[in-house]
This record gives C-alpha cells, sequence and structure tokens, in this order.
C-alpha cells in the first residue's frame, strides 16, 4: 500500500530533524524507564511480601522496643504458626558508605518464616550452632569478596563496640524478587552482650515476625495480638507484612511524589517536541496532502498519514529507549545496589513506555491532522511550486 | 438525430473571495457547456478567475451559487466525502508543477488513485504499465520524479491523471514551469489523448501557443467569460 511507503519513507526525509527528535524520544523513555524503576524499587519490599506474614511492634514507633516475652504470649493466639523476633543493628561495614541491612534473629524461627532464602542445609546447622554465626545475602558477600569461615566485624551505631561475626553461610534468593543484601546473626549474641554493657536494653526485641496458619486469618490474629497487650506498659500494632512495608514506602511519599511527577514531566516535554516535528512536517507537506485529497484521497488517509508518521518516529525513540534502559538500570543496581537490592525494569514498566509513546504520537499528530485535513485544496495546491 | 448532451454544464456560477475585510467576486454569473471529447482552452490575464473556474468544474473547490453538472451529477450538491470519491474516478488533474508525490517512483505515483478503485493487484500493474507506455516512460517506472526531467515528470502525471479512465482531464498550466521542447511533447500528448482517445480535457493557459492546441478556445476577462472562438486563441 502506498500509504504505508508515503508515511515511512516522510518519517525519513528530514533526517536531522527525524533523528534528533528519535534521540529526544530514546532519552526521555529512558527518563521514563528508569525513574519508573525506581519507584517500583521503592515498592519491592512490598511486593515481596508475604500473605501469611505478620509483624508486631511498639504501637507508639518501631523505635521502642517490646519485651521478649511477648513472645509466648503471641504463640497462644489461635491461627498463629509460629512465632520470631528480632532487632534492627543498624552496624557498619569498614565505612558507612558499605550500607546493607543487618538484624539480630532467632536463627531457627526466621529461617522457617522466609523460605525464600535458600540455604543449604550444612550451612543452615553450621549457622545455628555457632552464637557468632551470621548468614549473608550472595549479593553482599559477592560485593565485599567475602568467604564462609571469615569474620565480619560491624562496627555497632545502635549498640556501641566493635561486634564480631562468623560467617557461616551465604543465602540465595528464591526468584528476583528477594532480596540478597541481607545480612542477620543470632539474636541471643546481641542480648547476652548487651546484657552485659547496657543491661537495661536487654531482653527487648525490635519486632516480632508472626507466622499465620492461612492469609485470611490475618486479620483476626492481629487483633488478637494486639488486644493481648493492651493498656499494657508496651502496646502492641501488627499489621501484615505488606502493610509493615507500606509504612515505611509512606514515609517516603513526598519523594516518590516528587518522582512520578518528574516522570510525567518527562512524557509531557517529549509530546511537545514530538508535536514540534509533527507540526513542522504536516506544515512542509501541506501542498502533498493536498494532491492526495485532489485524487480522492479522504480524510481517514490523511490522518493515517500524519499519525503513522508520528508512530514511527515515536516507536523508534521508545524501542531505542527501552533497549537502553536495561543496561542503565544494570548500571544503576551496580552502583546503588545496596539502596535498591531489587533494582529491574518490570513488565509495567514497559507497558508503561508502550503507553507514554502511543500517548505521545497520538498526541502530537492530533492538530497537525486537523490541520491537514481541514485546508482546502486549492489553498494546499497553492503552496506548491 | 438527438443533440449530444454536454459532459459539462455550467450554469449561473459566482464565486468570491473574502479578502481581509473584503468580498473579492472572482466569477460572476458563468453559463457554458464543454462537450464530451472537447480540449477547451481556458485563457485569461492572471487573476482572471480561469484556476478558479478549472477548480470549481474538477470539485476541489465550492461554488457560492450555481450549478455544475459533470456528467449528469449536480457535483455542488455532493458533501466532502462524497466529492472526494467523485474525484477519485471521474478526473483526472495535470497541473504546473506536475505534483508527484516525490517519495514514490513514477510506476507507484501512477498506481496512486488505482488504490482507490477495486482493482487487484495484477490490474493495477497491468493498468499502470499500459498508461506509462501511452506516455513512453516504461523505461522510466522506477524512477523517482527527481530523477525525471520537467517533460518526463509531466507525463508521469499525465499517465496518472487517464490512469482511472476518468470523464474529464483538467490541467491547470501544464507547460507553465516547461521548456518549449518539453512543452511541445506535453502538448502534443495531451491532444493525442483528446483526439485518438477522445479525452475531453479543459485546460488553462496564458500560453497562445499552448492553446492552439486546443480545439475551443474561451477567454475568460474580469470574471465574465468570452464566447467561444474555434482556434483563435489570439
Amino acid at each position: 500500500m502506498p500509504i504505508l511507503k508515503i508515511l515511512y519513507k516522510n518519517a525519513f526525509r528530514n533526517k536531522l530533524r527525524t533523528g534528533l527528535t528519535v534521540l529526544g524520544i530514546t532519552v526521555a523513555i529512558l527518563a521514563f524507564g528508569l525513574l519508573r524503576t525506581l519507584v517500583d524499587a521503592w515498592y519491592s519490599g512490598v511486593e515481596a511480601s508475604s500473605a501469611v506474614r505478620l509483624v508486631t511492634r511498639n504501637s507508639i514507633s518501631l523505635v521502642f522496643p517490646l519485651p521478649v516475652a511477648y513472645k509466648d504470649k503471641i504463640r497462644q493466639v489461635p491461627g498463629v504458626k509460629l512465632v520470631s523476633w528480632g532487632n534492627w543493628f543498624g552496624g557498619i561495614y569498614v565505612e558507612e558508605k558499605n550500607f546493607f541491612p543487618n538484624f539480630a534473629v532467632d536463627p531457627r524461627s526466621y529461617l522457617e518464616l522466609y523460605p525464600e532464602f535458600i540455604l543449604s542445609d550444612d550451612q543452615r546447622l553450621t549457622f545455628y550452632r555457632d552464637r557468632r554465626g551470621a548468614v549473608a545475602g550472595r549479593k553482599v558477600v559477592e560485593k565485599f569478596g567475602w568467604k564462609v569461615g571469615n569474620t565480619i566485624t560491624l562496627k555497632g551505631t545502635i549498640y556501641p563496640g566493635e561486634w564480631e561475626f562468623v560467617l557461616r553461610g551465604v543465602y540465595r534468593g528464591m526468584d528476583d524478587t528477594v532480596d540478597e543484601t541481607q545480612f542477620f546473626f543470632h539474636w541471643d549474641y546481641l542480648n547476652e552482650t548487651v546484657k552485659k554493657t547496657v543491661p537495661r536494653r536487654a531482653d527487648q526485641v525490635g519486632f516480632y515476625l508472626i507466622g499465620v496458619q492461612s492469609p485470611d486469618l490475618a486479620a483476626t490474629v492481629a487483633l488478637s495480638i494486639d488486644g493481648l497487650f493492651r493498656n499494657s506498659l508496651a502496646e502492641t500494632l501488627t499489621e501484615t507484612e505488606r502493610a509493615f512495608n507500606l509504612g515505611f514506602v509512606a514515609m517516603t511519599e513526598a519523594i516518590l511524589t516528587a518522582i512520578q511527577i518528574v516522570s510525567l514531566l518527562v512524557i509531557v516535554i517529549i509530546m511537545a517536541v514530538v508535536a514540534n516535528t509533527m507540526a513542522m512536517t504536516t506544515r512542509e507537506r501541506i501542498g502533498e496532502y493536498a494532491i492526495l485529497k485532489t485524487l480522492g484521497f479522504g480524510r481517514l488517509h490523511i490522518g493515517s498519514l500524519i499519525l503513522g508518521e508520528s508512530l514511527v518516529i515515536t516507536v523508534l525513540g521508545c524501542l531505542a529507549g527501552i533497549a537502553l534502559t536495561f543496561p542503565a538500570v544494570a548500571i544503576v543496581h551496580h552502583e546503588l545496589g545496596t539502596y535498591f537490592p531489587i533494582f529491574k525494569v518490570g513488565g509495567e514498566t514497559l507497558y508503561l513506555d508502550f503507553a507514554a509513546a502511543l500517548l505521545v504520537a497520538v498526541s502530537a499528530a492530533v492538530i497537525p491532522i486537523r490541520r491537514a485535513i481541514g485546508i482546502r485544496i486549492a489553498e494546499g495546491l497553492r503552496r506548491i511550486g | 438525430m438527438a443533440e449530444k448532451e454536454p459532459i459539462v454544464e455550467v450554469r449561473n456560477l459566482y464565486k468570491s473571495y473574502r479578502r481581509g475585510n473584503y468580498i473579492v467576486p472572482v466569477l460572476e454569473n458563468i453559463s457554458f457547456d464543454i462537450q464530451d471529447g472537447e480540449f477547451l482552452a481556458l485563457m485569461g490575464p492572471s487573476g482572471s478567475g480561469k484556476s478558479t473556474l478549472l477548480n470549481l468544474i474538477a470539485g476541489i473547490d465550492v461554488v457560492d451559487r450555481g450549478t455544475i453538472r459533470v456528467g449528469g451529477i449536480d457535483i455542488t450538491t455532493l458533501g466532502e466525502t462524497e466529492l472526494a470519491a467523485w474525484r477519485a474516478t471521474h478526473v483526472g488533474f495535470i497541473f504546473q508543477f506536475y505534483n508527484l508525490i516525490p517519495v514514490l517512483t513514477a510506476f507507484e505515483n501512477v498506481a496512486l488513485p488505482l488504490h482507490l478503485t477495486g482493482l487487484s493487484s495484477a490490474e493495477r500493474r497491468e493498468h499502470v504499465e499500459m498508461t506509462l507506455r501511452l506516455v513512453s516512460l516504461s523505461h522510466r517506472m522506477n524512477h523517482y520524479p527527481k530523477e525525471l526531467s520537467g517533460g518526463e515528470q509531466q507525463r508521469v502525471a499525465i499517465a496518472r491523471a487517464v490512469v482511472t479512465d476518468p470523464e474529464i482531464l483538467v490541467a491547470d498550466e501544464p507547460t507553465g514551469d516547461l521548456d518549449r521542447v518539453s512543452a511541445g511533447e506535453v502538448l502534443d500528448l495531451m491532444e493525442r489523448l483528446n483526439r485518438e482517445l477522445g479525452r475531453t480535457i479543459i485546460m488553462v493557459t496564458h500560453d497562445p501557443r499552448a492553446a492552439q492546441h486546443a480545439r475551443v478556445v474561451r477567454h475568460l476577462d474580469k470574471g465574465v467569460l468570452n464566447d467561444a472562438h474555434p482556434k483563435d486563441p489570439l
């Protein structure tokens, strides 16, 4: 069909202009994709949440502890399958920029609650037996070149001092949504040391992790747990792991909103750029559209020509932008992997890239189409020569 | 023997243009007929309204008042879409600047109007090849307009105009952008189309030599059409 040939050839008649427009779209889609991936990374903890895990913390704030003795009462709540507990340790490895999340946990119950952390049986048993033992995720181990058996020293920030751990295992995630940058060790090791150094902080936990028998029991169990400790010195707030993680995201909502606004602005800017290109090309070809109208081609044909050209340019830029998003995301992940353990291009981001490109193509073509189909043939023909 | 119906009947035609706050009359009360198989040259000074009249007959501009019947159809009553469909099958256009689509080859340019017909791909190819033979450009069918001379481009434009076998051919200064030799070839071709194939041609020109190729010459001056003068352009 000549209309297809015309629109394809028209798209490349002014190679410099088309090239620059495609480049602009490529950069815009790349930026949009990176920003969307950043937003996804923010929500990755939420996405990876389990429906059968609850988190119980102090109802005032996460920084206030709970007595370790609560664990026995929580175990009695109908619907509770397993109880684990832990503390955010906040240790620094060598220097602050080497950040990775590190926790003191009850090893057996913690690993049982997180079957997505894959650890060999040998390493698991060695870890259980060694009170100073620790397990770290594959990515953090690779980053610092650790080997099983190495002594890892963390500088405590919440719990002052130099803390030495022996790496007893390296876990990997069951799939690519699992954070492989965590470091965890025996809660007992932390507690016993704290008993000697700061006794008033002993026997306190930062959070409880509760496994429920089925997702539909989660709400009832949460209410029951909080009911147990109502009017006590340390009231609890129990929520699903998803709600707990969403709470963290909510703390940075302003940043997320800013990122989302910027990603939309990028699309609006490129829409203006493509609209300008299409307006220029249409103005140049108004005589040719008049010829086509003279020959009997109607509004649909003329509209298809302009929309098609807009689509060719935009889709090319979109594909190039998507192709570049993957290496760009890999670079960002390499550089900021400790802050964003899950940083990958999601399927939804790709759909949004295409949707944005489609929106840009259609929006940019609307005014030129109206102008081209609205012009009187005689007037259009006068522009030739 | 009954008199033959004219192919074009123009009655009480008025056309004016708006220039800012002013209405400028271009054609006033024009009435005339064009017989089937006629080769009419419309002459007149610049701004006399001859191109406007041609555009109105070809259905690419709309009248203020009056009627234009072409092949029995009153085209002044047709809507934009109907008019586009009518032009596709009833009128062939030849322009001063050829107006070929630059990104299409000679073959594709000629084939362009056939895409609005129900012809198959093979039928289209057959029509185009035959028409390009008619204008002696079979050997240039795969060339783009920029690779052709002005005369060759105008012959491609003529091929495009006749490929759908329209009832009338309209030509607006078809030799205005050509050298004398090429102009002569184009006019000879148009004359052949008229004499040998019986095509009705309406040609606007201000060139008396071009008008000599027509059978009938009419002068338009200040929006008024003078009587026909066969072969008397001067």
